[in-house]
C-alpha cells in the first residue's frame, strides 16, 4: 500500500509524466528533476524505475555515473574548478588551494552558511584561457588570485 | 571420477547459416558468419585471455585482456567485439600483445589483494589464471596508493574499501576483490532478467551495487538465481557453501528435483559431500541457467528432520517406533495381505509421486497393479494437470505439451493463461522474457497481476484480468473474435484438422453469447481489450500458449485445455518452432509419472486398461491377470475409506493432507484405514495418520530419469549414498519381494529397459542413449530414434486435430451474500509446492509465512490493516493467516499461497473438481474474510494432534 504521497513525489511524478514520452526519457527527467529540486531526490529514484520500467538498480547506475547530478542540495551558488591537464599546467592547483581555504571548504562541500559549493571539474574546454573556472554555469578563463577573492566576496553577499 | 570442465567460448553461439573461414595462429579455422573472433579461437582451441566475456552474455569489451592482431588493420582490437570474417589473418600471441596483456593485468592486480592461498576462489579463479597465462611476476605499482583493498591506509580508514556483503544466506559478495568487469551486471541482464545489479559511480570509484543507494543484496530486487554468482571470475561472488567447504573434486550431470522445468546442474562434489549445484550449459531446457531452489535450495536433503530408520505403530495415538527395515517391510506385507483377506482384494492401493524418479514410479504402479491386483494407483498429477492429460489426448492425440522450452526463442505472440513464470517456473521465464526484450509480444490472462504483467523491460501488450472461474468463456470467446473476424488460418485446419468438425466449432463460438460483449458480464473482461487480444495472438506471427495449473485446477479445467486446443488448431499455431500449447509442469517429474501408468485407468503410455492388447504385454512379462477395469482415484479412495471399504494404503513421496482439497475430509479418509504407509523425507503432514514410516531418499542419492514439462527424459545421477540406506526404487523394490513377488532389478536402467520394451513411446530410450545425447524427448523409437523436440509436425497423433464444443458452465462455487470473495492460490518464486523441501532450507528468508493478497477496497470495507491476522472462511472450513493489502488482485479476488502447513489453505478449498478427470477446483472458492484473533480451532487442534502424532519412542539399550 502507498502511503499519501509527499510533496516531493507530486512534484516529481509530474516532471516524470511529462518527460516519459520522449525517446531516451531517463536522463532529461533526472536534468528536470535537478533543476526542479536544485538536486535529485532519492525517493524520486524508485519512481522513475516505475515510470520507465526499469529497474531500482539501473536508474541508480545512471543517477551515480554523472558527476553533475546531485543527491543533495547545492549551496546557493556553484564553484567549479577546473583540474585537468591545461589547467595544473597553468597552476590552477594553486589557485585551488587558496580557493578552499579561502572558502573554508574542501571539493563536494558547501560553505556553512549555505553561499556556495566548491567543485572540482576536468575540462571545460577552455584551455586557451587556463586556468578556468565557472560560477553558476558561467565560464571564467584566466583565472587568477584577485578574481578568486572576488568571486569569494560576490557568493557571500 | 572429475570435475567437469565446460569450455566458455567467450561469446554466444551465431546461428548464421553462412559459414566463414579464416586463419588464427596459422590455423584454418571456418566458423558461422556473425561468430566473434574470440570464439572462432576457442573453437579451434586457442585460449584468447579474457576476464569480461563469458558466452552466456553478449560481448562487451572491456577488460582489454582478448586483444589481438589482424594483418591489414590497425592496432590491437578486442577479439570478443570484433567479428570473424572471411580471410582475416589473426594473431593472439605477439610480443606486442603479451606486453600490453602484462601491463593490463598489472593494473588489475595493483587493486585487488593478494590473498589467493587462503582465498575461496583459490583453483576456480579467472583472474589468477590470466595471472598464470600472461606470465605476471611483478606488479610495478605498489599497493600503497589509492585501492579498495585494505580497510585502513595505515591509521586512516579508506573510504574507498567496502566490508562485504553476507546478506544474501547462500552467497556473499566482497567489494575488495572486484575488478569491475560486468560480468555479473550483464548476468542478471541478459540471462535472469531481473536487472538488479548495476555499475555505481565511474572511473576508479566505479563497482557493483545491488540495487539503488542503501541497498544490500537482500533488500534489493535480487531473486538469488545465482547467474552472478556464476558468471563472477573472481571471489568476489561466492557461494557460501565453497566458502565454508572449499573447493569441489568432482560433479556429476543431474536433474533438479523441483519443477517441471526440469534443469540440468553439475553436482559438484567433495567426497560425498555436495559442495554447489552449478546449472550445466548443455542441459537443454535450462541451457546453464537456473533458480534460487535448484541452485541453492538444497539443504533439505541433509536436514536433521529427515527420518532415516523405519517405523512403525499400531495406532496413530501411539509414538512412533523405530524398527529394522525388515520388521517394517514384513508388517506391511502382513497388514495388506490381512486387509484384502478380511476386505477384498481392492481394499488397498497405492499413490505413486512426481517427485520420485519413472523408475520409481512405474515400480510403485507395477506393485499396485501386479502385487495388490487390482487397479488402484492414482498419482498427484491428479491435483494438477490431469486436465491436461484429457484434453490434449482428445483434440491432438498426445497428453503432453508440443512444444521443447527452446522453441520460445522463435515465438512471437505469447499467451500465458493461468500461470506465473517467474515464480513458478523461473529458468523458463527468464527464456522467455529474454525473446520478449527481443520484440515478442505478451498477453496474460490471469485473475492476479503476475509480475510478467510490468516488470524491468517487460510490459505485456494485454492483460486481461478475468474473474476466476471463466476460463472456458474468455478463451472460447477469443475464437470467436478469430472466426467472426475471419483470422483464422484456414489453410492449416482444412489439411490438418476435420473440417466438418472445425465448421461445426465456428459456428459454435461464432454465436453471439461467446461475443466479448456478452462474456464481459461472466468474465469482467474489457471486450475491446479482449478483441484486440485476440487478433494479436491470430496475426502477430507465431503464436504459443503457455499455461499452468490456473486452467487445470477448475470444474472445467479439461474444457480450458480444449478450448486451448482449439485456438491453436484455428490460427496454425501448431507443428513447428515458436508455436504450441505448453502445459507448465508443477513438479519435476509430473509429466513421467503421468507417462508411467499412475492413473487408475491407464497403463504406461496412456493406453487404457480396457485394452486387451495391451493389458497382454504385462500379463505376459509379469506372469499375472491384470484388472481390466479402472481402479479408484485419489478421491474416491478417500471416499470408500470412510465408507469403509478401503483399508491400506501405501503413499510414495507425497503429502495428500496438505496437497490433496478439503483436507478435513482426507483426514477423515487417512483416519479410517488399518494401514497407511508413508514413503518419504520428512514426517510430512499425512505421516501424522500412517501406521507405517518408510524413509526416502533425495534426488542426489539415487540413479534414474526424470521427465520434464516439455517430455524431455533427463538422467539423474547418484551423486552420494542414501543416508536412509536404500534408494526409493530399491524400497518398493524390497517391499514387493516381502509381498512375494519375484522382482530382482538390480539398476534403474534395468527397469527403463523394462519400460521400453513394454511402452511404444520409450521403445528407444536406454541409459546408454540418454548419456550418449544427454536426454531425449519422447516418443523415442523407432521412427524418432533421438526423440521429438516438436510433435504433430506432419500431422496430430490422432491422425487429424479434433475441434470440440467448449460450453461455459458456471462452477457451482459461487459467490453470495455469504461468500462474497473468491479464492484463488498460486506460488511464489522461494517456496515449492506444500513446502516440505524449501521450508527446510534458507529460503524462508523470503517466505516465512502465507499471506492473503486482498484488494485495498475490500479491505478497507473489513476494517482490515495490513499485517492484520484474518480469518478465511468458505463452505468447507476456516482458516487463519496475515493479510497482505495489494492492488495486484482485483476487487472481490482474494489470493493466497499454500507451502506453509499452518495455513491449511485446503482446509477452506471445496470438493468440486474437473468433470472429466476430478481434479480438484483449487483455484475457485467463495469466501468470507473478516479480523480474527489468532488460529482457527481447527488449527490449534491441527497443531496439537500434528505435534502428538510426530512424537519418536526413544530407543531402549538392550543392557537396561
Amino acid at each position: 500500500m502507498q502511503g499519501a504521497r509527499t510533496d516531493i513525489a507530486e512534484r516529481a511524478i509530474g516532471i516524470i509524466d511529462q518527460l516519459k514520452g520522449k525517446e531516451g526519457p531517463l536522463l532529461p527527467i533526472l536534468h528536470e528533476l535537478q533543476d526542479e529540486f536544485g538536486y535529485v531526490p532519492e525517493e524520486a529514484l524508485p519512481l522513475i524505475a516505475q515510470a520507465l520500467n526499469i529497474s531500482r538498480a539501473e536508474v541508480h547506475g545512471v543517477f551515480t555515473f554523472y558527476h553533475d547530478y546531485r543527491d543533495h542540495p547545492a549551496g546557493r551558488h556553484v564553484l567549479k574548478l577546473c583540474r585537468a591537464e591545461a589547467c595544473q599546467s597553468m597552476g590552477a592547483e594553486a589557485l585551488a588551494n587558496t580557493a578552499r581555504q579561502l572558502l573554508g571548504v574542501d571539493w563536494h562541500d558547501t560553505t556553512a552558511d549555505g553561499a556556495v559549493t566548491l567543485e572540482p571539474v576536468y575540462c571545460l574546454g577552455l584551455c586557451a584561457c587556463a586556468p578556468s573556472a565557472m560560477l553558476d554555469g558561467e565560464v571564467i578563463g584566466r583565472l587568477d588570485i584577485e578574481k578568486l577573492e572576488e568571486i569569494a566576496a560576490e557568493v557571500r553577499l | 571420477m572429475s570435475l567437469i570442465e565446460e569450455i566458455d567460448y567467450g561469446t554466444p553461439a551465431s546461428t548464421s547459416e553462412k559459414m566463414i573461414t579464416l586463419t588464427i595462429d596459422g590455423n584454418e579455422v571456418t566458423v558461422p558468419e556473425g561468430t566473434s573472433i574470440m570464439r572462432a579461437s576457442m573453437e579451434a582451441g586457442i585460449k584468447v585471455p579474457k576476464l569480461c566475456a563469458s558466452d552466456m552474455v553478449d560481448a562487451f569489451g572491456s577488460c582489454r585482456l582478448c586483444l589481438v592482431e589482424i594483418e591489414g588493420r590497425n592496432g590491437t582490437p578486442a577479439s570478443c567485439t570484433t567479428p570473424a570474417m572471411e580471410g582475416l589473418v589473426v594473431r593472439t600471441q605477439t610480443q606486442r600483445l603479451k606486453d600490453i596483456r602484462k601491463g593490463v593485468m598489472e593494473l588489475y592486480i595493483s587493486d585487488h589483494p593478494l590473498d589467493c592461498l587462503t582465498c575461496a576462489a583459490n583453483g576456480d579463479c579467472e583472474l589468477q589464471d590470466m595471472a598464470g597465462a600472461v606470465g605476471l611476476r611483478d606488479v610495478r605499482y605498489g599497493y600503497e596508493g589509492d585501492n579498495h583493498v585494505f580497510a585502513k591506509a595505515g591509521a586512516v580508514a579508506n573510504d574507498r574499501w567496502l566490508p562485504k556483503d553476507e546478506s544474501n544466506p547462500y552467497f556473499t559478495y566482497d567489494p575488495s576483490k572486484c575488478i569491475v568487469c560486468s560480468l555479473c551486471v550483464r548476468a542478471c541482464e541478459e540471462v535472469q532478467g531481473t536487472y538488479a545489479l548495476t555499475i555505481e559511480g565511474r572511473g576508479f570509484s566505479s563497482r557493483v551495487s545491488s540495487g539503488a543507494a542503501h541497498d544490500n543484496f537482500i533488500d534489493s530486487e535480487c531473486v538469488s538465481c545465482g547467474a552472478c554468482v556464476q558468471a563472477c571470475p573472481t571471489a568476489t561472488l561466492t557461494e557460501k557453501s565453497v566458502i565454508e567447504i572449499g573447493q569441489p573434486e568432482h560433479s556429476k550431470v543431474t536433474t533438479c528435483a523441483y519443477c517441471g522445468v526440469g534443469c540440468s546442474f553439475k553436482a559438484e562434489m567433495r567426497g560425498e559431500e555436495l559442495v554447489r549445484m552449478v546449472p550445466w550449459k548443455d542441459g537443454k531446457a535450462n541451457r546453464g541457467h537456473s533458480c534460487v531452489k535448484g541452485r541453492f535450495a538444497y539443504g533439505y536433503s541433509t536436514h536433521k528432520d529427515r527420518i532415516l530408520n523405519p517405523m512403525i505403530r499400531e495406532k496413530i495415538s501411539d509414538p512412533w517406533r523405530e524398527v529394522s527395515w525388515d520388521e517394517a517391510y514384513k508388517y506391511v506385507a502382513n497388514e495388506f495381505r490381512r486387509i484384502q483377506y478380511q476386505y477384498g482384494r481392492n481394499s488397498i492401493g497405492g499413490i505413486t509421486s512426481s517427485r520420485c524418479t519413472n523408475e520409481e514410479t512405474y515400480l510403485v504402479q507395477k506393485l499396485v497393479r501386479a502385487g495388490f491386483g487390482n487397479n488402484n494407483v492414482d498419482t498427484c498429477a491428479r491435483v494438477c494437470h490431469s486436465p491436461t492429460g484429457y484434453g490434449l489426448k482428445q483434440t491432438f492425440g498426445t497428453s503432453a505439451g508440443t512444444q521443447d522450452f527452446d522453441s520460445v526463442e522463435h515465438t512471437d505472440v505469447v499467451m500465458i493463461i493461468g500461470a506465473n513464470p517467474t515464480d513458478g517456473h523461473p529458468v523458463f521465464a527468464s527464456r522467455l522474457k529474454k525473446r520478449l526484450r527481443k520484440g515478442a509480444k505478451l498477453i496474460i490472462v490471469d485473475p492476479r497481476r503476475i509480475d510478467l504483467v510490468r516488470t524491468p523491460h517487460v510490459e505485456a501488450s494485454y492483460h486481461l484480468p478475468l474473474r476466476p472461474g471463466t476460463n472456458v468463456a474468455v478463451v472460447t470467446s477469443m475464437a470467436h473474435v478469430i472466426v467472426t473476424e475471419g483470422l483464422f488460418d484456414e489453410k492449416f485446419i482444412r489439411e490438418r484438422c476435420d473440417w466438418d468438425e472445425f465448421q461445426d466449432w465456428a459456428a459454435f463460438v461464432s454465436s453471439p453469447e461467446h461475443s466479448p460483449e456478452a462474456i464481459e458480464q461472466i468474465s469482467g473482461v474489457s471486450p475491446q481489450m479482449l478483441r484486440e487480444a485476440a487478433r494479436l495472438f491470430a496475426t502477430g506471427g507465431n503464436g504459443s500458449i503457455y499455461y499452468g495449473l490456473g486452467v487445470t485446477e477448475h470444474s472445467q479445467g479439461s474444457t480450458t485445455v480444449m478450448a486451448i486446443a482449439n485456438l491453436a488448431m484455428a490460427t496454425g499455431n501448431i507443428g513447428r518452432e515458436g508455436v504450441g500449447v505448453n502445459p507448465l509442469r508443477g513438479q519435476n517429474n509430473v509429466q513421467g509419472s503421468c507417462d508411467m501408468g499412475s492413473f487408475p485407468h491407464e497403463l504406461p503410455g496412456y493406453r487404457h486398461i480396457s485394452d486387451e492388447s495391451t493389458r497382454d504385454i504385462f500379463d505376459k512379462l509379469w506372469g499375472v491377470k491384470l484388472q481390466d477395469e479402472p481402479g479408484l482415484r485419489i478421491p474416491n479412495m478417500l471416499d470408500a475409506a470412510v465408507d469403509g471399504s478401503f483399508k491400506g494404503i501405501y503413499i510414495q513421496g507425497e503429502d495428500i493432507l496438505q496437497s490433496d482439497p478439503d483436507t478435513k475430509h482426507v483426514a477423515a479418509g487417512l483416519a479410517a484405514m488399518e494401514c497407511v504407509v508413508v514413503h518419504d523425507l520428512f514426517l510430512n503432514e499425512t505421516a501424522n495418520y500412517a501406521h507405517v514410516f518408510l524413509p526416502g531418499s533425495t534426488f542426489l542419492e539415487k540413479d534414474g530419469t526424470f521427465t520434464n514439462a516439455e517430455r524431455r527424459i533427463n538422467r539423474v545421477r547418484k551423486v552420494m549414498s542414501p543416508k536412509n540406506g536404500y534408494a526409493d526404487w530399491e524400497v518398493t523394490q524390497n517391499l514387493a519381494t516381502t509381498m512375494g513377488l519375484n522382482w530382482n532389478y538390480t539398476h534403474p536402467s534395468q527397469i527403463m529397459d523394462e519400460i521400453a520394451q513394454t511402452t511404444p513411446s520409450f521403445a528407444g530410450v536406454t541409459y546408454d542413449l540418454l548419456d550418449r545425447e544427454g536426454s531425449v524427448q519422447w516418443p523415442c523409437n523407432d521412427k524418432a530414434p533421438l526423440g521429438t523436440p516438436i510433435m504433430h509436425i506432419e500431422s496430430f497423433a490422432r491422425g487429424k486435430g479434433k475441434f470440440i464444443r467448449t460450453e461455459y458452465v458456471a462452477t457451482d462455487e459461487r459467490t453470495g451474500p455469504r461468500f462474497p470473495l473468491l479464492l484463488t492460490t498460486g506460488r511464489i518464486l522461494s517456496q515449492y509446492n506444500v513446502g516440505a523441501q524449501t521450508r527446510r532450507t534458507d529460503n524462508v528468508i523470503w517466505h516465512e509465512e502465507d499471506r492473503l493478497e486482498i484488494h485495498p477496497h475490500d479491505a478497507e470495507q473489513r476494517g482490515i490493516r495490513d499485517g492484520d491476522w484474518v480469518k478465511v472462511t468458505s463452505r468447507s472450513g476456516e482458516t487463519t493467516l496475515r493479510a497482505l493489502i495489494t492492488d495486484r488482485v482485483s476487487t472481490g479476488v482474494v489470493y493466497t499461497t499454500f507451502h506453509h502447513p499452518t495455513t491449511q489453505a485446503n482446509v477452506i478449498t471445496t470438493d468440486f473438481s474437473d468433470w472429466a478427470t476430478n481434479c480438484p477446483e483449487y483455484k475457485v472458492t467463495a469466501v468470507q474474510v473478516g479480523a480474527s484473533n489468532g488460529p482457527s480451532d481447527w488449527q490449534v487442534r491441527y497443531d496439537e494432534q500434528a505435534r502428538r502424532s510426530r512424537r519418536i519412542a526413544p530407543v531402549l539399550d538392550a543392557a537396561e
